[in-house]
């Protein structure tokens, strides 16, 4: 059993560390001996779903995801579509993740369709709204499980969620809009957010979670064995420490 | 031009109200008071910057950019002094507005007068507009245009834009230069009067391949994905556009047959209009063969003969902390500044793959002027380091985010040493563990590398930066 990671555009979206989050979930199949394989999916190329696929969409810039918006219109962003409703593992972040949404509103005024995976939308910010940027804690809950996410967020865009959910609340820092206390979007499988970091490798139980939700789909009793991930929790329990300390 | 002497009756109080503020600052061991004269001179003569330059016999010239500037500006500088042409500069890297006013304020005479012929000033991106409107550059030089610190700048399109509209502000006659070889610099030759390229012409450099980094490979013309006949670093290179036929322009000053010597420096062949000889620099690494580049573009344009730019480049010795040895007694550390994913790339490539470097200890801070997001260190190419690091010791690893760079190397496969957040006690750590004789390789961001140059100062190795002149 193969996990197959699908990098979309990886050429263009890759913007805040993204890559961090590919090298994440390779590195903990490897150290399993899990066989995992990376796919980049350039414009003008086709999915090839295997079965047991994480795709992963990061962030761009706003020239480029105007190029992307274009190559999604097709059949691209149906198969995507289709891929998520069928209960396929997929991670938008940041520009990847205004993407998955309804349409996202350049500065310029361009609206850029979205592949309408999530039920919401971005608009641009507005003259005398300031980028939300800094540190970000999020409390979310999958499967039951309260836990939390520690991130980084640099976006004009403010998402407004229609009938989706949040992927969780923010415990400090802006999400969604900066105003009613949202961050991400998430539907079945499918997770979108603002948090880079890079997010994966700082909150390794989310990753596994990616990891053991695509391996499921093909084996359901599947279960991940646990990994040392004593310096992962440093670094997360520094960052959260520092976030509640009000010192970031 | 003294017949303007008086323009703005309060020019001559600025000047005395910046000194003033200047002695206070050192007095309350603020540092060199190197950007609060400014503050304080602007405050009392908005048009001071204006008056200052205006008077400078020979004008100004201005060295922007993702990377290298201050080094850039440093070996200008050099090669001015070789040259016997007395140039202001803001050397300290106060490179805002307020700071290449303080400068210009700290050389003029009470009077307002210049004792300076020349202005010569590394400006802040976001910053060259503004310069650009109250200095009337002569030259102003584009590095490049790396991702760096998106969280202070926004994207690379928007400060390409904000630089652009800069060069309506050039006067007649002024050029600008720029690097050949990033396609996202080299297209802003087309809003310029006049362009001057500089570029590296030699294929043996090829990487071979574009890094993970979504920075400019993509035309700044259309948008299709270059095409590269040679990636030297980043997406800086041999390139052209199959779309629009964009394409690297011919250079006026070019490095050819760049023989990379590690920490011993670099030899390359350097063609100006003026001549052609082979120079070694004291630098290591490719990146500061196009700092070496800019700068014998940046005085070639001024007037400065070939002789004196090549002594200037061969007499240079780095700028504090970005490349910087320091004594320890019977041991050596090498201070190397750290800011992106392109420069990083660059030392472990220059020092790291040869094994050179055996004890390592790298310093991640996020404050203001680290820039606070992370993140580009996924994008560093780490995992280039393998092989070759097996058998030597761990990276030792500190800073505010010390946590954050154990998890990359991890991810990396590579061995994570000691991690120790504190920045003095790490080097302490560090400096013990690496054997008498031997050198210590120091990767800090800019405000661990101020930390832990003060703790050697504290420990009496060397002298506080501010009187590194």
């Amino acid at each position: 059993m193969k996990l197959t990671v699908h990098h979309l555009y990886a050429r263009m979206m890759n913007l805040y560390g993204d890559r961090g989050n590919v090298i994440s979930i390779v590195r903990r199949c490897e150290w399993r001996g899990i066989p995992v394989e990376v796919v980049e999916v350039n414009l003008g190329e086709k999915l090839r779903p295997t079965g047991c696929d994480v795709f992963l969409f990061g962030g761009g810039q706003d020239r480029e995801q105007a190029l992307l918006a274009e190559d999604l219109s097709g059949s691209k962003g149906a198969d995507l579509r289709a891929i998520v409703e069928d209960g396929g593992v997929m991670l938008g972040v940041c520009g990847g993740y205004q993407l998955m949404g309804h349409h996202y509103e350049t500065p310029e005024g361009q609206r850029l369709p979205g592949i309408g995976v999530f039920d919401l939308y971005t608009r641009p910010r507005r003259p005398d709204e300031a980028r939300l940027i800094g540190n970000v804690l999020v409390r979310t809950s999958l499967g039951g499980e309260e836990r939390e996410l520690v991130g980084f967020e640099n976006h004009g865009g403010r998402t407004y969620l229609g009938g989706v959910e949040p992927l969780g609340r923010v415990v400090s820092g802006y999400g969604n809009n900066g105003e009613d206390g949202t961050e991400g979007a998430r539907r079945l499988n499918a997770y979108g957010t603002y948090l880079h970091g890079s997010l994966l490798p700082k909150n390794p139980w989310f990753t596994d979670h990616l990891i053991a939700t695509a391996l499921r789909r093909v084996d359901g009793s599947f279960e991940l064995e646990p990994l040392d991930d004593g310096l992962e929790e440093r670094a997360f329990r520094a960052m959260a420490e520092r976030i509640t300390s009000g010192r970031a | 031009m003294n017949e303007n002497l008086s323009a703005d009756p309060r020019l001559p109080a600025a000047v005395i109200a910046a000194r003033a503020a200047a002695m206070a600052s050192r007095a309350l061991g603020r540092g060199g008071g190197s950007t609060i004269p400014g503050v304080v001179a602007r405050r009392v003569c908005p048009r001071v910057l204006r008056e200052l330059s205006s008077r400078l016999p020979e004008g100004a010239v201005a060295i922007t950019g993702t990377n290298g500037k201050t080094t850039t500006t440093r070996m200008v500088a050099e090669i001015l002094r070789v040259a016997g042409i007395r140039a202001v500069n803001n050397s300290t890297g106060a490179n805002l507005i307020t700071g290449v006013t303080a400068a210009l304020v700290s050389d003029a005479d009470l009077l307002g007068r210049p004792r300076s012929g020349l202005g010569l000033f590394e400006v802040d991106e976001a910053s060259v507009p503004k310069v650009a409107a109250e200095a009337g550059l002569r030259v102003l030089a584009v590095l490049n245009l790396f991702r760096d610190q998106l969280d202070r700048y926004g994207e690379l399109a928007y400060t390409a834009k904000v630089i652009a509209s800069s060069f309506e502000h050039l006067p007649a006659g002024g050029s600008v230069v720029l690097d050949a070889d990033d396609p996202l610099v080299a297209s802003l030759g087309r809003s310029a009067g006049k362009a001057v390229y500089y570029g590296v012409e030699d294929r043996r450099l090829d990487t071979g391949r574009l890094e993970h980094i979504a920075d400019s490979s993509d035309c700044p013309v259309c948008g299709r994905h270059l095409d590269y006949e040679a990636v030297y670093m980043g997406h800086v290179g041999l390139y052209r556009c199959a779309g629009c036929g964009f394409s690297r322009p011919g250079v006026r000053y070019r490095a050819s047959r760049v023989a990379l010597e590690g920490s011993r420096g670099t030899r390359f062949l350097l063609g100006t209009p003026s001549g052609e000889r082979e120079v070694r620099i004291r630098l290591p690494g490719l990146y500061n063969v196009y700092n070496a580049l800019a700068a014998a573009a940046v005085a070639g344009e001024v007037g400065v003969g070939f002789e004196d730019i090549t002594r200037g480049l061969e007499s240079f010795r780095g700028a504090f902390g970005r490349v910087e040895r320091v004594r320890a007694e019977d041991r050596e550390v090498f201070l190397l500044l750290i800011k992106n994913p392109v420069g990083f790339d660059e030392i472990l490539r220059t020092f790291m793959l040869s094994g050179e470097a055996t004890h390592v200890l790298i310093a991640i801070n996020d404050n203001d002027a680290d820039g606070r997001d992370v993140s580009w260190l996924w994008d560093v190419n780490f995992e280039m380091l393998r092989d070759v690091r097996e058998g030597l010791p761990p990276f030792r690893v500190s800073g505010i985010r010390a946590h954050d760079m154990a998890v990359r190397l991890k991810y990396a496969d590579l061995p994570v040493g000691e991690v120790v957040p504190d920045r003095r006690e790490a080097l302490k750590k560090a400096l013990g563990a690496t054997p008498p004789g031997e050198t210590l390789y120091v990767l800090p961001t800019y405000t661990a590398m101020l930390e832990i140059r003060r703790a050697l100062s504290d420990m009496g190795y060397t002298h506080p930066f501010w009187e590194d002149r």
